[in-house]
């Protein structure tokens, strides 16, 4: 490894590529040149083509038109593994990395030319030079599995390096990382592209990642370059702008009232629980949520902030401990949740709040089913009433606005931002004391999200308790009365929103505190 | 002579039973840990072991050398795996109801096939005399080891340190934990699993042999009585490691040598429940060692069990 000359970073151009998919054209004519050592941001809203984009790059979809030329060679790449044997890695959003084998192992066995019959000790020496000239230290030995996410990042990060890549892209690659991770991984990979050793491309949803670090920038929209330049030279409302077009922003609806002290309505006491894999444990002494409060509860991905919604959602049972609501013990179950009127708005509404094959009416009658008439508190009954149930639906998709061929259509046709509105629409109907919601808006689209989040905040305003579990700190800032940060399983920090810092917060999601 | 021996013959027979017994299901264990490792169940190793019973004392009264069963077994039990292997890459195909078919279609072929051959006397496979110290015959008798129970003792340790050191071993387990992993690394996750699943019948058809070739030793309808699915239950047992399963067919033979062993004794009550010890074992340690809050620890990741 040390007696092969440097690496240098390659330069990447992209001539009229096109990709379709049927009729719909998921990326057209795009003409993008990305300078050796370069660090290029690609912004865009979703669906707007960045990772149809980059998977063409990469060899994973056939593009339908347009070629790639690498160091101004034109190349033919058909698979990912030819795009690795020119120098070309990705990191993507999900992670790559196989969770029962170890840091080592994974490396080791993504190496094209792995022997038959493994020398471990070989390879550790080998793995161990390597890492010393890695901006990142990290136990190797350990399965992926039992890896914080941020780990597992840097370990897919490394990964390429250990691969040669030379050319890098990233697809979002800060959304589990602190604030402060962030800066460093991105600071040393835009100190190697200074350097000539690497050029990188990343994909971003955050104006201030792409300003500090990156030094040219594109912006794609449905499917269309519509602009680009050196960073600096465009403002955040330029490329705001370009990334969304025309349309017009709902500004989000302001919390009116203050918190109501004398109703308590969520009350969490020495919880302590596990989640399905032994791994994450949380424990949680005191949190208390009051009526007209949304109280946000902040964190980097895998903190044990799904393992808290999963003991509030009763999907997990609690090793110790007390979950109060209305001062009475909850579990989760339908006749609580009912009586008390508690609604949950999990991570991934469409696995975890939907049947995705049943129709949109079913789906938004879970709530509603076995219940005659409209009223909310009547005993349940045995014969459904389908009549209800469609016009319940019709006039719910027409209040919250959800785009759907029918009332019959399957949810899983919908698009994402349908599919929370149609959740968030049976999970608001009826009054509502405790909402307890999970990343609400992650993966939408602006308009979506100022609605989701008016929506929420709406829900405040009228009475309700709202436990905002997000990792997306800007959202939790913007909607909070009261934050809580969370930490490898602990309440670790709170603040009033009023005096909340973002950086101070930073550091306590980052294990600093 | 075995009244001097008291009920010390109990555990004897038991140590010997848990040698000559356990054999079909080591090789079935091992094959399916190999096919389920690469992230699929195949339910057919059951079906296969029959047909592999058959097929090997078929080639060996006709040939009159049980190695040649023994390798016809398990060429037969690969072509089973292949055809497992083969229809399970399509869409929409569930390797357990295609396993289910299998098991069928393999014992009710080995019925068909097995006929003519229930009569005739086959050559048996050698053992090897590792009692020949002792006078007694009941040490004699227990430690009369066959060559295949060595051979899968060997295969069992060889697997362990191949799934961790040899390249195959790690492609098998990305293939198995994240198919998605192993596309990335440019891999054929169903090219993997066909290799995977042929060879997980090659070595139930060789436990098959065994059961016609060794102990009990002849070709009936009978001869597997579920031992083929008792393995799969074992290898979760186990969790998916080639040196546990080794040590959970010990005990699951040891188990099934208890009942023989108290009747060789004078015990005869309870005589069927005694037969029923392995299944009995089988259940109670699938509910001692599961959780209801636990996801099972080692199991891979894109087996259809723990999606």
């Amino acid at each position: 490894m040390s007696d092969t000359p440097t690496p240098r970073a390659l330069g990447v151009e992209t001539i009229g590529m096109t990709k379709r998919f049927g009729a719909f054209a998921a990326l057209e004519d795009v003409s993008m040149k990305i300078e050796a050592g370069g660090f290029h941001a690609l912004l865009g809203e979703n669906g707007a083509g960045k990772s149809t984009f980059v998977k063409c790059v990469m060899g994973f979809y056939a593009p339908t038109a347009g070629s790639v030329l690498v160091d101004g060679r034109e190349v033919e790449i058909t698979n990912p593994k030819g795009a690795q044997g020119r120098g070309l890695g990705m990191v993507y959003q999900h992670f790559t990395l196989v969770p029962s084998l170890t840091g080592a192992e994974n490396l080791v066995i993504s190496r094209a030319d792995a022997p038959a019959i493994l020398d471990w000790k070989a390879e550790r020496a080998a793995l161990a030079a390597f890492m010393e000239g890695m901006p990142f230290r990290l136990n190797l030995d350990r399965p992926v599995a039992e890896l914080a996410a941020g780990e597992k990042q840097k370990l897919e990060i490394v990964k390429q390096l250990y691969l040669k890549a030379r050319f890098l892209i990233l697809d979002e690659p800060t959304s589990v990382l602190t604030p402060d991770e962030a800066e460093e991984v991105l600071g040393l990979l835009r100190a190697m592209a200074d350097r000539g050793d690497l050029t990188v491309l990343m994909i971003s949803h955050k104006f201030r990642e792409v300003e500090t670090f990156a030094r040219t920038l594109s912006v794609l929209r449905r499917g269309r370059l519509v602009g680009g330049g050196a960073v600096g030279a465009l403002s955040r409302a330029d490329m705001a702008a370009m990334m969304i077009g025309e349309r017009v922003v709902r500004p989000i609806a302001a919390r009116v009232g203050e918190p109501d002290p004398a109703r308590e309505i969520l009350r969490v006491v020495d919880l302590d629980a596990t989640d399905a894999s032994g791994l994450r444990r949380i424990a949680i002494p005191d949190l208390r949520v009051r009526a007209r409060e949304i109280v946000g509860i902040a964190g980097v991905s895998g903190n044990g902030q799904k393992e808290l919604a999963d003991v509030l959602g009763g999907r997990i049972r609690a090793a110790g401990g007390r979950v109060v609501v209305a001062d009475e013990p909850y579990t989760g179950t339908r006749a609580q949740s009912r009586a008390r009127r508690v609604r949950f708005i999990p991570e991934e509404p469409l696995r975890e709040a939907c049947a995705p094959r049943m129709s949109v009416a079913e789906n938004l009658a879970f709530r509603a089913f076995d219940r005659r008439g409209d009223d909310p508190s009547g005993p349940p009954t045995f014969w459904l009433d389908r009549r209800a149930m469609t016009r319940r639906a019709k006039d719910l998709i027409e209040r919250f606005k959800v785009k759907t061929a029918s009332s019959e259509a399957p949810i899983a046709t919908l698009s994402g931002g349908n599919v929370q509105r149609a959740v968030l629409a049976r999970e608001l109907t009826d009054p509502v004391d405790l909402l307890i919601v999970v990343n609400p808006c992650f993966g939408l689209d602006f308009a979506a999200v100022a609605e989701i989040r008016t929506r929420i905040v709406t829900a405040r305003n009228e009475g309700a308790a709202v436990l905002l579990i997000s990792e997306d700190l800007d959202e939790i800032l913007e909607l909070s009365d009261r934050i809580v940060v969370m930490s490898e399983g602990r309440l670790v920090y709170e603040t009033a929103a009023a005096s909340a810092e973002a950086g101070t917060i930073g550091r306590h999601m980052a294990g600093h505190h | 002579m075995s009244d001097d021996l008291g009920l010390w013959s109990v555990p004897l027979a038991i140590l010997g039973g848990a040698i000559r017994v356990s054999t079909p299901f080591l090789f079935v264990s091992l094959g399916e840990t190999i096919t389920e490792r690469s992230g699929r169940i195949n339910l057919g190793l059951e079906g296969t072991l029959v047909f592999g019973a058959m097929s090997a004392y078929a080639t060996a009264v006709l040939t009159a050398s049980p190695w040649a069963g023994v390798a016809v077994a398990g060429l037969a039990g690969g072509a089973f795996g292949l055809l497992h292997g083969y229809i399970c890459k399509f869409p929409r195909v569930n390797d357990v109801a295609i396993g289910i078919a299998l098991m069928l279609f393999g014992t009710g072929l080995a019925f068909f096939f097995g006929k003519p051959f229930i009569q005739p006397p086959a050559p048996p496979l050698p053992a090897i005399p590792f009692g020949a110290w002792s006078d007694l015959p009941q040490v004699q008798a227990a430690l009369r080891v066959n060559v295949l129970f060595l051979v899968g003792a060997a295969l069992s340790v060889a697997l362990w340190w191949g799934f961790r050191n040899t390249k195959a071993g790690l492609v098998l387990r990305v293939v198995g934990d994240s198919a998605d992993a192993a596309r990335a690394l440019g891999y054929d996750v169903d090219r993997v699993r066909l290799v995977a699943t042929a060879l997980g019948g090659v070595l139930a058809g060789i436990g098959g042999s065994y059961l016609s070739l060794y102990y009990p030793g002849s070709w009936n309808e009978g001869i597997s009585s579920g031992q083929g699915l008792m393995a799969v239950a074992l290898v979760i047992f186990a969790r998916w490691n080639p040196l546990a399963c080794f040590g959970a067919a010990l005990l699951f033979g040891g188990a099934g040598a208890l009942g023989p062993a108290l009747q060789s004794v004078g015990i005869s009550q309870g005589y069927y429940l005694f037969y029923a010890a392995p299944y009995v074992l089988t259940l109670a340690l699938l509910v001692a060692t599961s959780s209801p809050d636990r996801v099972l620890a080692g199991a891979p990741g894109e087996l259809s069990l723990s999606k």
